[in-house]
């Protein structure tokens, strides 16, 4: 029984581990709160849904979202983002809500306010080490997420790019000053934190089988918790945190069941941890 | 004379003027950003809901002491914030939000998700006041808010508070008690939240754990930062603006909430001061006319 949990728990970890990426990506660059990435999330699964009625295959429709999340996302910044670098934190933060506000009343007035079926069906293997037994759309989830993570961190620590992606978040200026063109990096990080961001919303949006136009609203406010839990713009942190709530959430509610709504979890851990360690689990001064 | 229907707009468009104006204290003027604020009209109302229907307490008293509590629970609950900066501090104060809320929300004896409900109206030397009375209350508020609001702001509070906003660790180092103020401006700023919140739940005469959630915060915040963080006529606009839109747009009821979101993204991404900010557009425009007109009557002279 709380193996089952367990498995719950991993598989809900390994979504929000790919959502609060995209945001710890874009924090770590240009130190926005980027409210409307659950929108690009919810895009992602209203995307695949449409590409998987074309397409008929999950896996196309799960690249064909991201692609489009992606660009999506570039988007965003190109519009909402890098124009207001220079003003106070609050203007892009109102900015991203309101952007986010009109992606939902979008999504709604486009595909209507009902959740529609994203049934694609998923041949894949059931994994389990011991007592822990994944059902085939946990290991799909868990396998996903752990292709695509691991495909950044080669990225990230084997390549050129992924020198000057890490160099751009700890310090833009002085980065520029080595002549990488940091606005190119910026998108760069963008459009991978966002494709995340849409294969999270596919995968999500097949597991539950169901899409809908609010279904980025708590995972909006609630990655915000995790990413700041984790030390905002550090990777490995938000990624532990993702997993880490993700386990709290479903063991914690569904084990102990201790009656106290499992979203507002992720904020009581962040204020706890935030009080002994104010830049998170991993985060540096 | 005034109808029943716009009374009732006008009084909570007057409640929402106050609230803009408490949290305007609190992160327009000491440039704490708070996405909490609607956790202390909560607790300003749940106070004055209870203490009405447990204690048999009146309007008055009540009134009083919701402001009072929800100050003093601001105080409190700015220690962790104290720590933190913008984003760190907008995503804390989004948290507490969403604490508080699950407080009255999985506590029975906050009513859990049934709230509290026969919240009667003030009642004024022995008879309960009309909806135009409670109109004239919130009108009395909102003064007393507004004299509170400048004589801070003209006060060495007030200029400690704009000193922390621009540069806390230079005024920190000019001697400034950052600590002290800041809890300051919490407590104040929430104060009024608390205060809003009592005629809230005496208007409504119902109150519910998911009226002073995070989406409520966002849109008393966002009143602020449309009509201008920072000044005083700002959020007093931002709320008639933004309070009086869902009753003017409702012809488009369909896409309210898509204009409501898209004014929000395109007023950031254009005026970002706000409507009437410093340096806005509007502002700017008044301000050139009066000065033509200025000079054309000089050269008149």
């Amino acid at each position: 029984m709380i193996w089952q949990q367990i498995a719950n728990g991993i598989a809900t970890g390994a979504v929000y581990a790919l959502t609060t990426l995209g945001l710890t990506m874009v924090y770590g660059v240009l130190r926005v709160l980027h409210v409307a990435h659950a929108g690009i999330y919810a895009l992602g699964a209203y995307v695949g849904l449409v590409a998987f009625h074309y397409l008929g295959s999950f896996w196309l429709s799960l690249l064909v979202a991201m692609a489009v999340c992606g660009v999506a996302g570039v988007l965003v910044e190109r519009f909402l983002y890098t124009p207001l670098l220079h003003l106070p934190r609050i203007v892009p933060l109102i900015g991203s809500i309101g952007l986010f506000i009109a992606m939902e009343e979008g999504f709604r007035i486009v595909a209507g306010p009902y959740a529609l079926a994203y049934d694609a069906e998923i041949r894949f293997v059931s994994l389990a080490v011991g007592p822990l037994r994944l059902t085939a759309p946990q290991s799909l989830i868990l396998t996903v997420t752990l292709v695509l993570l691991g495909l950044l961190w080669a990225l990230l620590s084997h390549s050129t790019i992924g020198l000057t992606m890490r160099a751009a978040s700890m310090d833009a200026e002085t980065t520029s000053t080595f002549g990488v063109n940091t606005r190119a990096v910026v998108t760069l990080n963008f459009l991978i934190g966002s494709a995340l961001a849409g294969a999270a919303g596919v995968l999500i949006g097949v597991y539950d089988n169901q899409v809908w136009p609010t279904m980025g609203s708590i995972p909006a406010y609630k990655c915000l918790a995790i990413v700041v839990l984790g030390g905002l713009g550090n990777i490995p942190g938000s990624v532990l945190a993702s997993f880490l709530i993700g386990l709290a959430e479903t063991l914690l509610i569904g084990v102990v069941a201790i009656p106290f709504p499992r979203d507002a979890l992720a904020f009581v851990a962040m204020i706890l941890v935030l009080m002994f360690r104010p830049h998170g689990l991993l985060g540096k001064g | 004379m005034l109808s029943g229907y716009l009374v009732t707009v006008l009084i909570t468009i007057g409640i929402y003027i106050i609230l803009a104006l408490s949290l305007n204290m609190i992160t327009g003027y000491a440039g704490q950003i708070s996405l909490g604020h609607a956790a202390f009209m909560g607790i300003g109302a749940y106070t004055s809901a209870l203490l009405y229907t447990k204690t048999g307490l009146g309007f008055w008293p009540a009134f009083l002491l919701a402001g009072l509590t929800a100050g003093l629970v601001g105080a409190i609950l700015a220690i962790p914030c104290l720590r933190v900066r913008e984003d760190f501090l907008a995503i804390t104060t989004m948290g507490i939000n969403f604490v508080v809320e699950a407080v009255f929300l999985y506590i029975p004896f906050f009513g859990a998700g049934m709230g509290i409900g026969g919240i009667n109206p003030p009642s004024l030397f022995g008879a309960e006041i009309s909806k135009p009375g409670f109109l004239v209350l919130v009108l009395v508020v909102i003064g007393l808010v507004i004299l509170a609001d400048r004589w801070l702001a003209r006060s060495w509070i007030g200029l400690a508070w704009a000193a922390i906003r621009e540069d806390e660790e230079a005024a920190g180092a000019m001697g400034i008690d950052v600590v002290r103020f800041k809890v300051l401006a919490f407590t104040l700023g929430s104060a009024g939240a608390g205060f809003a919140g009592s005629l809230y739940a005496h208007f409504l005469t119902f109150i519910m754990p998911v009226n002073f959630g995070f989406a409520q915060s966002i849109v008393i915040l966002s009143m602020v930062v449309f009509g201008g963080i920072g000044t005083l006529r700002g959020p007093i606009v931002g709320a008639i603006v933004l309070g009086a839109l869902p009753e003017i747009s409702r012809p488009a009821m369909e896409y309210r909430t898509l204009l409501y979101g898209v004014l929000l993204l395109l007023l950031m991404r254009y005026q970002p001061g706000g409507i009437l900010g410093e340096s806005s557009l509007l502002p700017r425009a008044v301000r050139r006319l009066y000065q033509a007109a200025q000079g054309k009557m000089r050269n008149e002279e």
